[in-house]
């Protein structure tokens, strides 16, 4: 067994790391993946250094593992995430986060005058361009980008 | 291409093949307006906010087809005035009905509508959103005046910054390789987000400031309403209030194949001398709308 490094946030011994989470969006992070629900032992830090970030949040779950549609749907949030798959204080596994073709219930639409905003609704986009992030309602058909985004 | 138990909400929810075949059921039913196709069946039409032109339209389109009509004109006389969801109103209807014919201010109440109902919902306008309906009888008064779809020179005057019946006919045309003329107030341009639609597809198009020669050019005059609460100020409406409007004398030296239409209600922005000068079209169009109509409810009740 390697010895841990002095880290932030503990190792784990098995789960799943989620690093480069920019730092205002940690609980965002948190809410989207349900982690505020579930029995897991969680360990996350703030406010970390991170040249790329500025500041960064990193989430240590122990005894769990995403399937690549579940963690897609923070990259609206952390769209540089990165996931350390932690087998035995071994990282097994990496993996990126990437924006998916549909969203469903995570953002908010951005027009006042959408049905979303007034009777009970689940929200539903269709990314229309993932770089600069784009997401055309289901409904309405306006676009709300990324200045404009919130998250439910 | 099953129509059938469909919902007509956006223009987009069809595709070519499915226009044309709506558009070829319009002139059977132009030839023969009256078959009672619709006996025995209700249709309800649902209009939370007033909308004379269209409700009369789908009304009388329904009675041709010897249909039964249920519903309101006004949110006021409806349950919704006592606090009543979308939901649960279109729930409740839909055990009424055989199809609903609706009209809502909110933007994505109809396909919200089409998802909870089980049988089909016809989108007669959703704030300024769609109105699916507007755009195929506009298609129809198109093609039954040129004779065809393909590549026409579209003239859009008047707003077409909020206008969703210029948005959905311009995306219509584009797929018979229109070319576009948008003669508009700085303040009322065509959005960007159009225009990119148009360069993404590889058409042409041209933005002017006023009326000029250019209207020569044209095959269809699209006139719109150029309305004062859109203006942040005052002044500037004044000012282009009187630029946008069409006189007879105008229409000189306009092609033979030439049609002024508007989705009406026209204010002044087509003075009425034009209306006697046979390229006038606007009210052949409102009548068009009615075998339109008829034409998209037998489709999308699988009768036609």
């Amino acid at each position: 067994m390697k010895e841990p490094k002095q880290l932030s946030v503990s190792a784990i011994q098995n789960g799943t790391v989620i690093d480069h989470v920019p730092a205002k969006n940690l609980f965002k992070v948190i809410q989207i993946l349900g982690l505020d629900h579930i029995d897991n032992q969680i360990t996350f830090g703030t406010n970390l250094e991170s040249k790329k970030l500025g500041r960064k949040a990193i989430i240590k779950i122990s005894g769990l593992y995403f399937q690549d549609e579940d963690i897609n749907r923070i990259a609206l949030v952390a769209p540089d995430a990165k996931l350390n798959i932690i087998r035995d204080y071994e990282v097994v596994e990496k993996k990126v986060v990437e924006v998916p073709d549909v969203i469903v219930g995570i953002a908010k639409c951005m027009n006042p005058k959408c049905i979303t905003n007034y009777e009970h609704v689940t929200t539903k986009f269709k990314v229309v361009s993932k770089k600069n992030v784009a997401l055309k309602c289901h409904y309405c058909e306006k676009i709300t980008n990324q200045e404009n985004l919130h998250i439910i | 291409m099953i129509m059938k138990n469909r919902s007509l909400v956006s223009i987009d929810d069809f595709t070519t093949k499915e226009i044309l075949k709506i558009l070829d059921l319009t002139e059977e039913f132009e030839k023969v307006p009256t078959q009672r196709l619709l006996e025995g069946k209700v249709v309800a039409t649902l209009f939370f906010e007033p909308s004379t032109r269209t409700r009369l339209s789908f009304e009388s389109a329904i009675n041709r087809l010897g249909g039964k009509i249920i519903g309101f004109s006004d949110a006021a006389n409806s349950s919704v005035s006592k606090g009543e969801t979308l939901n649960d109103t279109i729930r409740t209807v839909n055990n009424y009905c055989d199809l609903i014919v609706m009209r809502h201010p909110i933007e994505g109440s109809a396909r919200f509508a089409s998802e909870i109902a089980t049988v089909p919902i016809i989108n007669a306008g959703d704030g300024a959103n769609q109105h699916p309906s507007q755009t195929l009888l506009d298609l129809y008064s198109i093609r039954k005046t040129q004779g065809t779809l393909e590549n026409l020179n579209i003239f859009m005057v008047g707003d077409l910054k909020y206008g969703r019946t210029v948005h959905s006919l311009m995306m219509a045309m584009s797929r018979w390789k229109a070319t576009f003329n948008f003669i508009s107030p700085e303040e009322l341009k065509m959005p960007d987000e159009f225009k990119l639609y148009l360069e993404n597809l590889g058409l042409k198009y041209y933005e002017h400031n006023d009326f000029t020669d250019i209207i020569s050019k044209a095959d269809i005059i699209y006139m719109t309403r150029v309305q004062k609460e859109r203006f942040s100020d005052p002044i500037e409406y004044e000012k282009v209030k009187n630029v946008y409007v069409l006189k007879d004398s105008m229409l000189k030296n306009t092609k033979s194949n030439m049609r002024i239409l508007h989705p009406l209600p026209r204010v002044n922005e087509i003075h009425q001398d034009v209306d006697r000068n046979p390229k006038a079209y606007y009210f052949e169009q409102a009548l068009n709308g009615v075998y339109t109509r008829q034409a998209i409810l037998c489709s999308l009740l699988g009768i036609k």
